[in-house]
């Protein structure tokens, strides 16, 4: 059972995503006031949500298990790391499909709204984890340094929200370019939006659990690798 | 390209190169272990 | 816990005290910071009077880095942190001790830089307390969160660039609430400073609070 679902993940997300894009291209309507631009509706807020509430939201769970001394296991540990990384790509998609989505909107690059703005700063969070990984270590004291790390980000995160959003309402522009890009949404385009969010949601599965893999594997890897030194070592002193 | 072209390919296409380097990641690192003789 | 953080103050402060690293580089960096901002955005006056809450912030938060990384070096190598945790000091009481010694020079770096600006950017300060206030605060945030990842980033190899990437986001709401305390500060009545002074309490107490939970795990090897 588990394996039949292991190997349907793949090919479902594809097909998801391929429904949702074919949908969102060319079946549904075009918006009465941004036209076809609303068509990026079907990405922009499905990968946002992947980055900003499930990888990040996997990543400090996972932290949080493995801290917790009951349920320590390197499996939390590799899961964050893989959730971080994946979260990465999800984010900087979410921060150029906004910018994109910005652009014909409000004739900028890019605006110092909200969701934006914390999107990017979750960014260089999600970046500063990967960085403090790579810093060689024991695999016990990395894994407990950036669970921490990724606690204390997950508890900056709430405090940046409310600082950018009440930043942000200061500013009178805010009422000028009205960062608010959603369109009302009916019919086809709801369930198309719905659909994109759970394509894009099992395609974030299916990496984390491949980089996942990825990890153990090089984990494990690494413990032959240093138990065979351990052996030839060894066995250069009985001779 | 229009701009909704353009934020679909750069999605997709980012998407999918980043799954396919997990995949040969993943293949290279399987090949690595047998080699070493598990 | 209380008597061992004063121990660790004491130890720290008077290493300052000392070797006079803060005063000789953190101090002279955060002036040279000053200058340096109002060589890009000057010589008008009115741009930099409007500018200064946030060059003031960007400048001490930059500073406060340098000043981390100097705490962070007394605690020295891998071994004189193991031999202090051996002595028996309650790890709660070193993180309080450092982050205590830490504060008190930066609101010595916060003095300096506040002179710096009131004269060179002409800024008139209208509601003190404030000011005062917002200051205190994120002093303590500050250095709350420094000994936090000091502690974090492990080995000196990789820490002087590692340490800023991580800790400079996770600083982003006390550098936005600080900017706008002084900025309303500035301004002829309080209006929102009292929301800004209080994220920046919200942020003091919850680093403070995880920093007395977990710095002693954190420090196990």
């Amino acid at each position: 059972m588990r394996h039949t679902l292991d190997k349907l993940l793949g090919p479902v997300s594809v097909a998801l995503v391929a429904i949702t894009v074919w949908l969102g291209l060319f079946v549904t309507p075009p918006d009465a006031q941004q036209g076809d631009l609303v068509r990026l509706v079907y990405i922009h807020p499905a990968l946002a949500w992947v980055a900003l509430y499930v990888a990040f939201g996997m990543a400090a769970v996972c932290s949080l298990l493995y801290l917790w001394p009951r349920t320590r296991s390197m499996v939390f540990d590799r899961l964050a790391a893989s959730a971080v990384e994946v979260g990465v790509v999800f984010t900087v998609l979410t921060l150029i499909t906004g910018s994109i989505w910005g652009r014909p909107t409000w004739g900028v690059w890019w605006t110092w709204d909200a969701r934006l703005t914390s999107t990017a700063l979750l960014g260089v969070l999600f970046i500063g984890y990967l960085a403090l990984r790579r810093v060689p270590a024991e695999p016990h004291i990395r894994a407990r340094r950036c669970a921490v790390a990724a606690l204390f980000a997950a508890v900056d995160v709430p405090i940046v929200h409310f600082s950018v959003v009440w930043w942000q309402t200061l500013h009178q522009g805010a009422t000028v370019l009205n960062p608010n890009l959603t369109p009302t949404i009916h019919g086809l385009m709801a369930w198309t939006l719905l659909l994109s969010f759970v394509a894009f949601t099992l395609v974030f599965v299916w990496m984390v659990i491949a980089r996942y893999r990825l990890e153990t594997l090089r984990e494990e890897g690494e413990d032959v690798e240093l138990a065979e030194a351990l052996v030839a070592r060894r066995s250069e002193g009985v001779s | 390209m229009g701009y909704v072209d353009a934020g679909y390919v750069i999605s997709l296409t980012t998407l999918a190169v980043y799954a396919a380097s997990l995949v040969i990641r993943l293949r290279r690192e399987r090949a690595r272990t047998k080699g070493a003789g598990r | 816990m209380w008597r061992d953080a004063m121990l660790v103050a004491e130890r720290d402060l008077r290493i300052e005290m000392r070797s006079k690293v803060a005063l000789w580089q953190v101090v002279p960096f955060a002036i040279l910071v000053l200058l340096l901002f109002a060589f890009a955005l000057g010589p008008g006056p009115a741009l930099l009077k409007e500018s200064a809450p946030g060059l003031f912030w960007l400048a001490l938060l930059f500073s406060s880095v340098l000043a981390a990384q100097r705490s962070l070096a007394i605690e020295g190598s891998d071994a004189t942190r193991e031999s202090t945790r051996l002595m028996g000091l309650d790890p709660a009481g070193i993180f309080l001790g450092k982050t205590l010694a830490l504060t008190g020079e930066l609101i010595a770096l916060e003095i300096v830089l506040m002179a710096g600006v009131i004269l060179l950017f002409h800024v008139v300060v209208g509601t003190w307390w404030l000011l005062v206030a917002s200051l205190l605060v994120a002093a303590l945030g500050l250095s709350a969160v420094s000994v936090l990842y000091g502690s974090l980033a492990g080995g000196a190899r990789m820490r002087a660039t590692l340490l800023p990437v991580l800790v400079l986001p996770i600083l982003a709401p006390v550098l936005i609430a600080g900017a706008r305390c002084f900025a309303s500060a500035m301004a002829n009545g309080p209006g929102l400073g009292g929301r800004w002074l209080s994220v920046l309490c919200v942020f003091a107490a919850v680093y403070l609070v995880l920093g007395i939970v977990l710095y002693g795990p954190m420090e196990e090897s």
